[in-house]
């Protein structure tokens, strides 16, 4: 991840664009209710007056000629509000002016005296007004009646806010709740994602296999790219290990043969000069395909260590395996290689990597122990799993005990003994990706010690 | 003892060849794999040295084969690799050992009779001369009835002279025969072993003789 | 006959507006501060005290106390809105028309209950119900009626002791008058029967209270309807003599209501005066009168909403009244 350019999150811009989303559905939920409790609200400040209006023309009769109206009571008592809305009224007769605000004028009514409502301002109030009209039938007489009333709108403006107030909880809530949705819902949607990445983490080095688990539609392309990519990267991989193969094989095969050759060629060759001449040739190519061998040994332990590939293992098991490869090159200088231990010392290690390590350090006993002698080999598994090789050689030259196990060092010992000087770099590359250490000593009694713990 | 060398390259399979003639040994060799299944279809083998890269394929596809039928002939892997993952690969596949290329023919003698020690029971040739009884793979000596250890050295001299008993061997061939090349031996180093050689054979009627200047040779009575 | 009399009224109204204040007193004269001027229907007596705690707490304001009955009131506050600061009324139907026609100054940090304000411009703080106040001489040895039918019944049996000896506002004249009888005839159809009865004992009008008590109190008429009867209490001199007696039929209870002009130049004072006029403790438990119960408002209780603007309307007070005098004044 370290090195990975990161724009943005999906996550984020998910979130962003759902609660996005929800924020612009809050407001538009809270105008949307706003606006049409607002219309309720008015209807019902509408539906009052036209009541009142039409009560107090239902109250107006022409007697004699005269218009006779007695405003009845609950006329305004129906007009009472929680605000103590003011209310202001005028009665015309024929358009001329009978009682009531004479300053007020409203709308005028509709066809057959329908109610007609409008918004003003009255007296520095703003009012809703509704003008109705009523045509009285007397003897002689027709006149229209024709009432406005006002009220103002306090009320109907404390009911919008609460109105508003109850839309603003309404927007806010139904965010919030979009908000956490979209939280679960991004969560949910980046999951797939999280899984693949869970798995690649996961994965061994070596496993190029392609992801086979279903995955989301949207993520097949991605995952069909990473498979694709994987086979071309395991294909590109098997090629060059292949070519490295076939590298080692197309160099080594002469190389074994030239040796071969050489060392038959030993027999016939009395000269000294000449016998001397080709021991250096076969010494050359041993030393060369040992440090080829060795550095490709010393990379891929590299590249294993930084990707462990721990499993449950028996160190005992391991070195015992060890000693029973190594065994007939022991046998060669006469040397007894010998194992210690008490029962199975269990461990969590990768195995090929503790192989090689164990490998290199009985190597090194067995080049510079002294024939017929015996090297020790001890596992213990407390206080961590340990495996001590002693030898009885010279030893490590204490000037240099520190620095044996950097790269491409060798002891001032070393000379004529054939070596790339990587290998106990190898085992300590081996330790320290364990946890572990390398330990170099020498013996009381001469010769080296080496502890390898993990 | 009977080897089959499957081997594609010539030159090396010629060299390995004559050293293990040398050493008294018959051996076949192929070159390709389709080779090798018609020697072991048709000849029973001690040991087959087997290399990895063969022109017709794998080498270790050869030893799955050769593991899933009944023969039991064991096999040392000749591998150009040195991964360890490639050994233990071989190995997990049915090789009983392995030796990286280019191998010293010492480490490469030294591994087939451990392979042959480990995996045939009981003596298969032994050499019996002038009142002893060797077995070469499983590196035992009889002088009268009486079992004599070797250590590995002294076991390989004997059977330099037990291959050409009444050859003179110079010092210098012998010491390339016994030492690899990791060391630099005095040839005086092969006086010690001829010693005590000389010392297990006592009770036998042969015994080594010094040419002064020359070398050794092994004499009957 | 009908327009004589209402001539006769108007002039008289007339005359009385050009005529001096009921009473008027100035309180903490020296005042270096604002001086509050009050157009109140409430006698001076009765609400000297309560001004007194006023200007005592308030030492910088000063205040003009004019009393004068309810409809003078409002015709002089609506002719002059500038001239006073402080309108206190019974006349609750003519305090809520002059504050729905804006003369009214809405006080919004003003905290009353619901039912004892109107819009926040006008402000309860007393509870007054209407009441039958009797002469006790003139029922020595009768039974004291306790209802209006009971009273109507007592008017009946002794006619001719009750001739000329009753009396109640002239609604024509005196708001509060007006209120009641309207209330009253909301109420009940006993009302008009009483008018009837009573107009038939050539009944006394009266245009203020004051005066109405003073002849209840001396004797000059033994019953009056529709007085304040706490406020008859609260005049000590003749509490002895008069009983009031609150109708066990139903009750009509007034609310004394006070606001602030739109047109003030004391806004701060007069907001300080009517928090102190509204406050129980430097309000109603300094006035005489009944104060507003606590929680909400009693039956009865005439209750400040647009309703009251009804009988106010030129229509319907044209018919009440000639209904009313049709019923009162029988030839």
């Amino acid at each position: 991840m370290d090195d990975v350019a990161i724009s943005g999150s999906l996550r984020q811009r998910l979130m962003f664009g759902l609660v996005l989303g929800a924020a612009v559905l809050g407001v538009i939920l809270f105008f949307a209710v706003r606006s049409y409790a607002t219309q309720v609200a008015q209807r019902g400040q509408d539906g009052i007056l036209a009541a009142s209006a039409a009560s107090i023309l239902d109250a107006a009769s022409v007697r004699g000629g005269v218009v006779d109206l007695d405003i009845p009571i609950s006329a305004f008592t129906m007009l009472s509000t929680p605000a103590d809305d003011k209310v202001f009224y005028a009665v015309r007769q024929d358009g001329a002016f009978l009682t009531g605000y004479r300053d007020l004028a409203g709308p005028a009514a509709g066809d057959g005296g329908q109610a007609r409502m409008q918004s003003f301002e009255f007296q520095g109030d703003p009012v809703r007004a509704v003008t109705a009209s009523r045509t009285l039938i007397g003897l002689q007489t027709r006149s229209a009646i024709t009432v406005t009333l006002a009220q103002t709108q306090d009320a109907l403006a404390v009911t919008l806010q609460q109105i508003s107030r109850n839309a603003a909880f309404l927007g806010f809530g139904f965010f919030a709740l979009a908000v956490a949705l979209s939280y679960v819902a991004a969560n949910a949607a980046i999951r797939p994602l999280e899984r693949l990445t869970d798995s690649v983490a996961r994965r061994g080095p070596q496993d190029l296999s392609p992801f086979e688990k279903p995955v989301p539609a949207e993520m097949g392309p991605l995952v069909g790219s990473l498979n694709s990519l994987m086979g071309r990267l395991d294909m590109s991989l098997q090629q060059s290990e292949d070519f490295i193969a076939e590298a080692a094989h197309r160099v080594r095969t002469p190389l074994a043969t030239v040796r071969s050759y050489a060392e038959g060629m030993l027999q016939r060759v009395d000269r000294a000069e000449n016998r001397t001449a080709v021991r250096s040739m076969v010494r050359a190519i041993d030393e060369s395909s040992r440090a080829a061998g060795q550095l490709l040994d010393h990379a891929m332990i590299t590249f294993r260590a930084d990707h462990l590939e721990s499993q449950q293992i028996d160190l005992v098991d391991l070195v015992q395996t060890q000693v029973t490869q190594l065994s007939p090159i022991a046998d060669m200088k006469d040397l007894e290689l010998r194992l210690h231990a008490d029962g199975a010392v269990p461990c969590q290690g990768d195995a090929i990597l503790i192989q090689n390590a164990v490998r290199n350090l009985i190597d090194n006993a067995l080049k510079y122990a002294p024939a017929e002698s015996v090297v020790d080999l001890t596992v213990t598994a407390t206080p961590r799993p340990t495996v001590v090789v002693r030898d009885q050689g010279q030893g490590f030259p204490p000037d240099n005990l520190d620095t044996l196990a950097l790269r491409f060092q060798r002891g001032d010992n070393a000379k004529g003994t054939i070596g790339s000087g990587l290998g106990l770099t190898i085992a300590q590359d081996v330790a320290q990706a364990h946890g572990g250490s390398l330990v170099l000593a020498n013996q009381d009694t001469g010769g080296a010690c080496v502890t390898l713990s993990l | 003892m009977k080897f089959l060398l499957v081997e594609d390259s010539e030159a090396l399979a010629h060299a390995v060849s004559s050293r293990m003639r040398q050493d008294g040994h018959v051996i076949d060799h192929a070159a390709n794999l389709a080779d090798a299944r018609a020697f072991v279809a048709g000849t029973e083998y001690d040991l087959i040295l087997l290399d990895i890269m063969l022109p017709d394929g794998d080498g270790r596809a050869f030893l799955k084969q050769h593991r899933a039928s009944d023969l039991d002939t064991p096999v040392i892997v000749l591998t150009a690799r040195s991964q360890v993952s490639d050994r233990i690969d071989s190995l997990d596949l049915g090789a009983d050992d392995y030796i990286t290329k280019p191998f010293d023919h010492a480490e490469l003698e030294a591994r087939c009779r451990a392979v042959l020690r480990r995996t045939s029971g009981q003596a298969q040739t032994t050499i019996a001369m002038g009142g002893l009884v060797f077995d070469p793979v499983a590196g035992q000596l009889t002088v009268r009835g009486q079992d004599v250890a070797l250590r590995n050295r002294e076991l390989r001299l004997l059977e330099v002279f037990l291959n050409a008993p009444g050859q003179l061997f110079s010092k210098q061939k012998l010491t390339d025969r016994l030492f690899s090349f990791d060391h630099d031996v005095s040839e005086n180093a092969i006086e010690v072993y001829v010693g005590r050689l000389r010392k297990h054979l006592e009770q036998s009627d042969l015994k080594i003789t010094t040419f002064r200047g020359l070398g050794y040779r092994l004499d009957h009575g | 006959m009908r327009y004589l009399i209402a001539l006769i009224f108007a002039l008289w109204g007339a005359v009385a507006s050009a005529q001096d204040w009921e009473d008027r007193r100035v309180f903490n004269p020296g005042a270096s501060g604002p001086v509050l001027r009050i157009l109140s229907s409430t006698d001076t007596a009765i609400f000297a005290p309560l001004i007194d705690a006023f200007v005592q707490d308030n030492p910088t304001v000063g205040v003009e106390y004019f009393v004068t009955n309810t409809g003078d009131i409002d015709r002089r506050f609506r002719a002059t809105p500038k001239g006073f600061d402080i309108v206190v009324s019974s006349a609750m139907d003519l305090q809520l028309k002059l504050a729905n026609d804006g003369f009214a100054l809405a006080l919004r940090d003003v905290d009353h209950p619901p039912w004892a304000q109107w819009r926040r411009s006008l402000f309860a703080f007393t509870a007054e119900p209407a009441a039958i106040v009797i002469n006790k001489a003139a029922f020595a040895g009768h039974a004291v009626p306790q209802t209006r039918q009971d009273l109507i019944a007592a008017l009946r049996e002794r006619p001719e002791q009750f001739r000329g000896r009753v009396g109640t506002y002239d609604v024509r004249q005196s708001g509060l008058g007006y209120l009641f009888a309207t209330q009253d005839s909301r109420a009940s159809e006993t009302f008009w029967r009483l008018m009837q009865v009573m107009g038939g004992l050539d009944m006394r009008l009266y245009c203020c209270s004051g005066a109405m008590i003073d002849d209840l109190t001396d004797g000059t008429i033994a019953v009056a309807y529709n007085v304040l009867g706490s406020y008859a209490a609260a005049r000590a001199d003749g509490a002895d003599a008069v009983q009031v007696i609150l109708p066990s039929d139903f009750q009509t209870t007034m609310m004394r209501t006070a606001m602030v002009s739109a047109q003030t130049g004391q806004r701060d004072a007069a907001r300080l005066f009517i928090l102190h006029l509204i406050a129980p403790t430097t309000g109603a438990d300094v006035l005489p009168l009944p104060p507003l119960p606590s929680g909400t408002s009693d039956r009865g209780t005439i209750a400040l909403e647009p309703a009251l603007l009804t009988f106010l309307d030129k229509l319907k007070r044209q018919k009440f009244l000639s209904e009313w005098e049709d019923a009162v004044i029988q030839q």
